[in-house]
């Protein structure tokens, strides 16, 4: 196909972008960028009727909600955004075209209805199962169908991916390794393939079952596969919004990696134990053995943690090195405060780093303990958990990379440059007090995928602390925070994609997105002895004692339970 | 840069600088010590959960529940018509889940030990104890056997915190603990 040949040169980056990549990475973004609209307005929903002063929603039409909520960011907006990281990192990185274009544009379409159909499904109200479907509740047919054949879209768009960089390598595109961000990527789409296949070998048989051709599934059979799609899918979201920290700090400040192998075997360590996760669901399910349980929610002793922890530090340990070298040195923060923080790019970026590590890593270690579980199962505490990793860490990075994909993808200015400079600071603002109160409420007893927490309709009674309720009236109100911060990104975005100036040429030679004395080398290779980073150092020292502290505070909550055996 | 392949073509061969080598190692020894503290809490520790659990047929389960409750009922709670079953200190304790309530109320006695079973009849339940905050899924087909010692006295509610169906929200229980008669 010849013009799947023909490229233009990205007058800021020097990379080869080919014409068929860039128009499957704009139309998968902006499918994205609209199921992240539906999704975040089901949201807001939710936390409003959750409000109890509030409580928007009758009981059907908010578990109706709740679902399609769960559906449209945790999965369409994510993953659809990820297939336009992976040609990114493929094809745009490496100078090379993308294998099997056909293939990219079937995996679209049946992404594209897939996510239709499991959307009209809910919309139809009989399938408010929740994002879990947990048999023996029972979905309608389509619902289950529309999630199958999105997998299956999404594993054919992770096979160009691969095919992508087996055409590089074999027409010589690049030279050496792959960089890190196609690395970080590759991780991310190994995870896919196996994540994929355990959605599979559970919602077929779940699909049999709805259609009545099977009589039983095992309930715990259920959870244990399930989750191996579920968690791990949100493993995915990990290793691809680590490869866009690393990017977004090197096209905003010239950050290069402090070490490559450091880096790459974190990275390492997410495809060899993630999977494990699963077991985070099943910590206090029958049948199961306090030794299986130890091991796989520890991902066998905290590898995968091990991995995170050192991005943590990989990652703003780059930063201030690129800083330093530009001439930021005075004290230790000095680099941090001359850091762009105007640049919605880079702030988000920053901001996912801070909230994802502190915020939804801290509280994910904490909550996937086993014993600790007891004390959090099911609570609030658990979406405020994953609000933190999957709402400040993977959206907020994926709305950070935007304002970069933006200019130099679409080739559109950016418009309203003042409401995209907020645009971060309101929606990840937002997004910690939805995560931070959710937790609150949820160490007070509170019920997450709950009506009424008055219980006003149930025969007998119980009330919830006052404390309670507060929490949840602030998670109403930083919701709606979120939301204005979620309207603004899109306004910015869509409006700038569909009515922005063009960008030519001398546009990128006078407003260059791109740092652009990112030739120097900021930290050369080997050089242990001058590899001096005081900021990195007190930050990731404050971060690890955050960590001590916080995990043995519950332990003492626990502590304080009825004993158990 | 991240974006463009690695400059040194031998970049496993890259000594790691200090730093690195010290934080990798303080994370590492952290994961350790993290997984050993599970492993300490099962031989220490008050609050573990029980491994212990039968396959069960829902109606069969159904029958032991209300056979133990004709046992050992009190009373009514109110005019709800729920019976109130306070079984001999230190028993077997039986409770059921179904859509949409706890079945029937325990009445049970403050520092005694109690084998409570929890099975539900239909789809997927939470058993969580308020405000206690103690929570444990409920599967059916499956009959959980957790040993538990009340160290309060007082009402407490079981809510319903895994979501099954409309009427989740009014899946409220009840157990009370009273001092030792």
């Amino acid at each position: 196909m010849a013009s799947n040949e023909q490229y233009r040169i990205c007058p800021e980056t020097g990379l080869k972008v080919f014409f068929t990549t860039e128009k499957l990475i704009k139309i998968n973004a902006v499918v994205a960028v609209v199921f992240l609209a539906i999704g975040g307005l089901f949201g807001l929903l939710v936390a409003l009727t959750r409000w109890p002063a509030v409580h928007i929603l009758p009981p059907d039409l908010f578990y109706l909600a709740l679902t399609a909520h769960g559906a449209d960011v945790l999965v369409f907006w994510i993953i659809f955004f990820e297939i336009a990281i992976l040609y990114f990192a493929s094809s745009v990185l490496l100078n090379c075209r993308l294998a099997a274009p056909r293939w990219a544009w079937l995996a679209f379409v049946l992404m594209i209805v897939g996510a239709l159909m499991a959307n009209v499904a809910v919309l139809q109200g009989e399938s408010s199962v929740m994002f879990t479907s947990y048999v023996p509740m029972k979905a309608a047919p389509h619902f289950y169908l529309g999630l199958i054949l999105f997998a299956v879209g999404a594993l054919i768009a992770v096979f160009v991916f691969f095919g992508t960089l087996v055409i590089a390598k074999q027409e010589k595109t690049y030279e050496g390794s792959v960089p890190l961000v196609t690395f970080g990527a590759i991780v991310a789409a190994i995870i896919a393939v196996y994540t994929i296949a355990s959605g599979a070998i559970i919602l077929v048989p779940t699909l049999l079952w709805s259609l009545g051709y099977i009589a039983n599934i095992d309930s715990v059979t259920y959870k244990l596969v399930w989750w191996g799609f579920g968690h791990s899918s949100q493993q995915i979201n990990v290793a691809a919004h680590v490869s866009i920290w690393y990017a977004i700090a090197a096209l905003t400040v010239g950050a290069k990696p402090l070490s490559e192998k450091v880096s790459r075997g974190a990275f390492l360590l997410y495809i060899l134990f993630l999977q494990l996760a699963s077991a985070h669901h099943l910590l206090v399910e029958p049948g199961i053995s306090s030794e299986w349980k130890v091991f796989n929610t520890s991902y066998a002793l905290y590898l995968a943690v091990l991995g995170s922890m050192i991005h943590g530090m990989s990652v703003p340990g780059a930063i201030e090195a690129a800083q330093r070298r530009r001439g930021f040195t005075q004290g230790m923060f000095g680099w941090l405060r001359k850091a762009p923080w105007g640049n919605p790019a880079f702030s988000g970026m920053a901001l996912s780093v801070v909230m994802f590590g502190f915020i939804g890593g801290i509280s994910g270690v904490v909550l996937g303990t086993e014993q600790i579980n007891l004390i959090m199962h099911n609570t609030l505490y658990v979406p405020g958990h994953f609000h933190a990793t999957v709402v400040t860490g993977t959206t907020l990075a994926f709305m950070a990379v935007s304002y970069l994909v933006v200019p130099l993808i679409f080739q559109k200015e950016i418009m309203f440059p003042k409401l995209a400079q907020w645009q971060p600071y309101l929606f990840g603002i937002g997004a910690l007090g939805i995560s931070l109160f959710m937790m609150g409420a949820g160490t007070l007893g509170v019920s997450r995928r709950h009506w009424d927490m008055t219980f006003a309709d149930a025969t007998l009674s119980f009330d919830h602390p006052p404390a309670a309720f507060l929490m949840m009236g602030l998670n109403g109100i930083f919701a709606i925070l979120a939301t204005i911060g979620g309207i603004a990104f899109i306004v910015v975005i869509v409006g700038s994609v569909f009515f922005g100036k063009h960008r030519d040429e001398a546009a990128c030679k006078a407003n260059p997105v791109v740092y652009q004395g990112g030739g120097e080398a900021v930290a050369s290779y080997g050089n242990e002895h001058e590899l001096k980073l005081p900021g990195t150092v007190a930050l990731v020292s404050v971060f690890f004692l955050a960590f001590v502290l916080y995990y043995f505070v519950n332990w003492k909550y626990l502590a304080e339970v009825w004993p158990l055996s | 840069m991240a974006l463009t392949p690695p400059e040194n073509r031998l970049w496993w061969k890259e000594p790691l600088a200090k730093m690195e080598i010290t934080w990798i190692s303080i994370a590492f020894v952290w994961g350790l010590f993290m997984f050993a503290v599970m492993i300490y809490w099962h031989i220490n520790g008050e609050q573990n959960l029980s491994n212990e659990a039968y396959r069960v047929n829902p109606e069969t389960y159904g029958e032991k529940v209300e056979a133990e409750a004709a046992k050992y009922t009190v009373r009514e709670e109110g005019d709800t018509g729920i019976p109130v079953v306070h079984p001999p200190a230190g028993s077997d304790v039986y409770m059921l889940a179904r859509l949409w309530e706890w079945w029937p109320i325990l009445e049970l006695e403050k520092g005694q030990t109690y084998r409570l079973h929890l099975s539900s009849m239909d789809w997927q339940h939470g058993f969580s104890l308020q405000p206690t905050n103690i929570n444990i899924q409920v599967h059916p087909n499956y009959e959980m056997v957790l040993t538990l010692k009340p160290t309060e006295t007082g009402d407490f509610g079981i809510v319903c915190n895994e979501f099954c169906g409309v009427g989740h929200h009014t899946m409220l229980g009840k157990m009370i603990v009273v001092d030792k008669k």
